[in-house]
């Protein structure tokens, strides 16, 4: 006797699971967070070492310092630098209504990260079966990208600058989390080898729909030669917002700062 | 179908009953630890959830080398149920110690939580294993 088999779109009760509204709940729940934020701004290249983490904290130290509420989210959870850029002290993250609260940098720079859970010198664990991890592992690290947007109290910021890592996934979770596609500002070293990754995460961010702020070129004076900041800016029809040398003085950063 | 019951044994599976209210029908969903953290880390709940999410809770429940005064919970732990504070007897107090401090006051306010919204005036181990299985609180 055949066996009389309902499949999913069969299904004619209620789905007391309901996957699909328990994401809408999480989409919802990002929006709300960030409705006070004038603009969220991806900090991109594509590549490691180019000093997006340096960048992105002096940006947002320059908005503090010209009276400008300025947050940064250290997207990197298993590389973050950002506390120590922002010179933000350790200490416990505090409940507050419903949401975390962001430390503060002397300078006023809010700022949450990974680098503020993790014990020292410990790389980012999680609980789960560790054969074929990579299986579940970017996934959890897209929820807690989610988490940091959703349940740390940002409050109400001009800018919230994200710190990303290297590569174009964690920028990829971002669109979808975000109800509008982040503005991003690109960072390059002079060489061809890093303008030829760049120009990949630039063409990424542009096909998502993001709108591209600039590109920023690091470390100009020193060992390495090229003009990558400037084809690439040239090439998208975006401005080069800065050449920065190794050794930037902080009115470098205002200058650039002051057009994101 | 409607969705039945849910248990989480511990070892990182998790069965699942759903019966059909017309036939009486049931059907069982096992899935296997890596099913099981494929869907616990989109920070969904299979069967559904009860309670308001927690800040940073797929965070804080998943991350295992998060320093132990990484959060400092204060009175956010006791819970924001209807019912009176519940007490937390030794045999409870004692499972919650074992809880990593990482994630700890997060887990006792939802346990606190759980019992106000029942009217539970001790939280004991069997409560603590209801809620478990009850909230899906695989691991905790």
């Amino acid at each position: 006797m055949p066996l009389n088999i309902r499949t999913y779109h069969e299904l004619t009760e209620p789905d007391r699971s309901g996957l699909p509204g328990q994401i809408a709940t999480q989409r919802r729940r990002v929006a709300e967070r960030l409705a006070g934020v004038g603009r969220v701004v991806a900090a991109m290249s594509g590549k490691g070492g180019v000093g997006k983490s340096f960048a992105t904290a002096g940006l947002a130290r320059a908005m503090a310092r010209g009276g400008r509420a300025a947050g940064v989210l250290d997207a990197d959870f298993n590389g973050p630098t950002i506390p120590a850029l922002l010179h933000l002290p350790v200490a416990g993250c505090t409940l507050r209504e419903n949401a975390i609260e962001p430390a503060v940098s002397a300078e006023g720079v809010r700022c949450f990260s990974m680098g503020l859970l993790l014990q020292d010198g410990r790389p980012l664990g999680f609980r789960g079966p560790q054969a074929e991890s990579h299986v579940w592992r970017e996934t959890l690290e897209a929820a807690t990208l989610r988490e940091f947007l959703a349940d740390v109290a940002w409050g109400a910021l001009d800018r919230l600058l994200v710190d990303l890592p290297p590569g174009i996934q964690r920028f990829q979770e971002l669109v979808d989390l975000l109800p509008t596609p982040p503005a991003v500002v690109t960072v390059t070293i002079p060489t061809a080898e890093s303008g030829a990754a760049v120009r990949r995460a630039m063409q990424f961010a542009r096909e998502c729909g993001a709108e591209l702020l600039g590109v920023v070129e690091n470390m100009v004076d020193g060992a390495f030669t090229g003009r990558a900041g400037e084809e690439l800016a040239s090439e998208f029809g975006v401005p080069l917002l800065a050449r920065i040398p190794w050794h930037p003085t902080p009115d470098v950063w205002e200058g650039v700062a002051g057009r994101l | 179908m409607l969705f039945e019951e849910r248990q989480l044994p511990g070892d990182g599976t998790l069965a699942a009953a759903f019966r059909c209210p017309q036939c009486g029908r049931a059907v069982g969903l096992l899935t296997n630890p890596m099913e099981t953290q494929l869907v616990a880390s989109l920070g969904v709940k299979i069967g559904g959830t009860t309670i308001d999410p927690q800040p940073l809770e797929t965070v804080r429940g998943m991350v295992t080398t998060g320093r132990e005064d990484a959060f400092e919970d204060g009175e956010e732990e006791t819970g924001k149920g209807k019912g009176p504070i519940p007490a937390w007897s030794p045999e409870a107090q004692e499972r919650l110690a074992r809880v990593p401090n990482f994630v700890r006051g997060m887990v006792k306010k939802i346990y606190a939580d759980y019992a106000r919204d029942r009217g539970i005036g001790e939280i004991t181990p069997a409560v603590m294993d209801n809620a478990r299985s009850e909230l899906g609180l695989e691991g905790m």
